[in-house]
């Protein structure tokens, strides 16, 4: 394309605002903005996510993880076909780009699940989010994903604002193998260790947790963590 | 007078010699040789292979050859036919695995009649039907890029055909309906240019192989040429190329067709699914001079009305099914494509005047509001723009209905599409 027409179309002002928060709206062609709106519908405007249960927020979470998870799904590395597909064609150094997009934003939390849960599968998810459980050798989750829960910089996600149906798949999906890591890949071993009953109380808890007033990842490897990933390098 | 000038003189001859002592002094000092590897004539084998790889491009031999996450040409990847899956051969150099025992001439006699090292018949999912009219030249070129790559080794995984297509001398018999071996002829009453996009399209670029339908048998007909056709096992609709009710390309600019195929995007339409992959693989590597003699072979192809325009009867549509597309186009595609259907050409593509719209099958505007879709990355186009899905907040009523409304509204000429049309695709994954 050439620059002048670049140019062109970037004056161009869409007379567009947003009706909802998962509808199409840009403002002007060319920006990532407008380049994006391929991920409006499931993931929200600004990757605050949407109110279907099967779709994560995006917003927020640290960057390499983001790439991680584009380039895996453009390579088929991580298994999602509509993902597999939107993806397909997308060169690297642009996926860096909308990852990079995509982590800086901060747009405030959607409402949580209004979920009844039983008292004691909400008090096993607990325990397991904030201490782990020791004699299955299931490490707490704020081990690494964070105090607050909002990941690590450059390749744990945050996990606040995620619902309990996304949570329960990716840890299933994790258990069986169907998803992975950068080896040596910390994540499976947890899950692996998992039951399913595990799954869903953990689930269940860390769906309810309130944002933190900062929502941004910690920094790299300020603790030490419990096992060795390879997202981490 | 006389005195004057030979002061003159003087002054003339003083400064003389102070120019040239002050060049002998500051004069620049010899450079230190720099010889760049860049700087020497490319060997004549450098150049073959550098050849090889443009022209293997050209075939987008990648595409099926190597796997996303895998070795270059190492093969193993599954492509689903009709028939059952077929594996895709290693073409690495690895003598075991591999092509490494080969010869240029075994490499020609593959690509020109389809038989393999050993005598095999090669299924046509190998478009052998359209490299017979590679050059032997070009085919050496290729052979001797590919014996440079890395060899792997990796056994060929056998395919798993179904009874009778797991027996290759049914072969025989596909071959004597659909195939004609020969390379190109150019065409003398022809420019160089057109001949030379012919020569690609035909050949290296087996255009063919989607944009003809196939028949039940797996073969496709050369009366039939480039008269576009549903593509097997994957569901998209590769346009004619020769109606001008779809992608016939008779009213296009030269400057249009050339972008579709190697920028990905253009002013009239953008590429996505099966040839959003060739572009990505292929086509965006060709230089400007070969994607201009594509385009003007493509755009020289004689149109065909072998379908006329649908009656005005078909194009009626229930006012109730009108009004729910408006609606559903105002709340979720407006943005983009416009009030008007002109969208933001080329981010956005324009939807009225567009033939993959108004093309008799609605197969792939239904497949774009159900998944989506981005254009290719290309060198041109590296940050392309994309659609998102809309399969998880219309139902197949609204889909249907605002599909018709595209297809129907700004003069367009499409006809109506049912819930049960969406229905069908919406079960397929998206790919």
């Amino acid at each position: 394309m050439s620059r002048f027409l670049a140019g062109v179309l970037a004056a161009v002002p869409l007379l567009a605002w947003p009706q909802d928060e998962a509808t199409p709206s840009v403002a002007s062609v060319d920006t990532i903005e407008a380049r994006v709106q391929g991920c409006v519908t499931c993931h929200g405007q600004r990757g605050q996510g949407t109110d279907n249960d099967h779709f994560p927020r995006i917003a927020g979470k640290p960057a390499s993880y983001l790439y991680n998870q584009l380039v895996a799904f453009r390579d088929g590395v991580r298994l999602y076909p509509p993902m597999n597909y939107l993806v397909a064609y997308l060169p690297d150094a642009y996926l860096r780009e909308i990852a990079g997009y995509y982590a800086r934003q901060r747009p405030p939390f959607p409402a949580r699940e209004a979920r009844k849960a039983d008292a004691a599968v909400v008090e096993r998810g607990h325990k397991l989010a904030t201490v782990g459980d020791p004699a299955k050798q299931v490490p707490a989750c704020i081990a690494c994903h964070g105090v607050g829960l909002t990941g690590m910089e450059p390749g744990i996600p945050g996990l606040v604002g995620l619902r309990t149906t996304y949570i329960a798949a990716q840890l299933t999906r994790w258990r069986v193998g169907d998803r992975r890591a950068a080896e040596p890949d910390c994540m499976k071993r947890v899950a692996s260790r998992l039951s399913e009953s595990d799954v869903t109380a953990v689930a269940t808890w860390l769906s309810m947790q309130a944002p933190p007033a900062d929502a941004s990842p910690e920094p790299a490897n300020l603790v030490r963590m419990p096992l060795a990933c390879g997202s981490q390098r | 007078m006389r005195r004057a000038a030979g002061i003159g003189l003087v002054i003339v001859v003083a400064l003389g010699v102070a120019a040239a002592l002050a060049w002998y002094v500051f004069r620049p000092g010899y450079l230190p040789q720099t010889v760049t590897p860049a700087a020497k004539p490319a060997s004549a084998m450098t150049q073959l292979i550098d050849r090889g790889e443009y022209l293997a491009r050209a075939g987008d031999c990648t595409a099926c050859h190597t796997e996303p996450t895998g070795d270059l040409f190492a093969g193993g990847r599954a492509m689903p036919t009709p028939f059952g899956n077929i594996y895709v051969p290693n073409i690495t150099p690895d003598d075991e695995t591999g092509i490494g025992l080969w010869t240029a001439d075994d490499f020609y006699r593959m690509m020109h009649t389809g038989l393999s090292r050993d005598g095999s018949l090669l299924y046509p999912a190998m478009p052998f039907a359209s490299y017979t009219k590679v050059t032997r030249a070009d085919c050496d070129a290729i052979f001797a890029y590919l014996q440079s790559v890395p060899p792997v080794k990796r056994k060929n995984r056998p395919h798993e055909l179904r009874f009778p297509y797991n027996n290759r001398e049914l072969l025989v018999g596909w071959r004597a309906l659909y195939f004609r071996e020969g390379e190109y002829q150019p065409d003398a009453s022809q420019t160089p240019q057109w001949n030379r996009g012919a020569y690609l399209v035909q050949g290296l670029g087996h255009c063919a192989m989607c944009h003809t339908q196939v028949n039940a048998l797996g073969g496709s007909s050369e009366s039939k040429a480039f008269e576009g056709g549903m593509i097997p096992n994957q569901s998209w609709y590769a346009p004619s190329l020769t109606s001008n009710r779809e992608a016939g390309l008779g009213d296009w600019s030269l400057r249009e067709i050339g972008e579709v195929l190697q920028v990905g995007i253009s002013g009239r339409g953008t590429t996505y699914g099966p040839m959003a992959e060739v572009v990505y693989n292929s086509l965006q590597y060709m230089t400007d001079e070969d994607t201009e003699a594509m385009a003007v072979y493509l755009k020289a192809l004689p149109p065909r009305q072998s379908e006329p325009p649908p009656p005005s009867s078909a194009r009626l549509v229930q006012p109730a099914v009108m009004e729910t597309g408006r609606r559903v186009y105002e709340k979720q595609c407006g943005m983009c494509h416009g009030d008007e259907g002109k969208g933001h050409p080329p981010s956005f593509p324009p939807l009225a005047d567009n033939q993959s719209i108004t093309m008799s099958s609605p197969v792939n505007s239904i497949r774009m509001v159900l998944n989506g879709g981005y254009a290719p990355g290309t060198r041109k186009n590296p940050r392309p723009h994309g659609m998102p899905p809309f399969a998880h907040i219309l139902d197949d009523e609204q889909a249907a209905a605002v599909v018709t409304y595209i297809r129907v509204a700004w003069n367009n000429t499409g006809t109506p599409v049912t819930p049960a049309q969406v229905n069908e695709l919406r079960k397929l994954l998206p790919e």
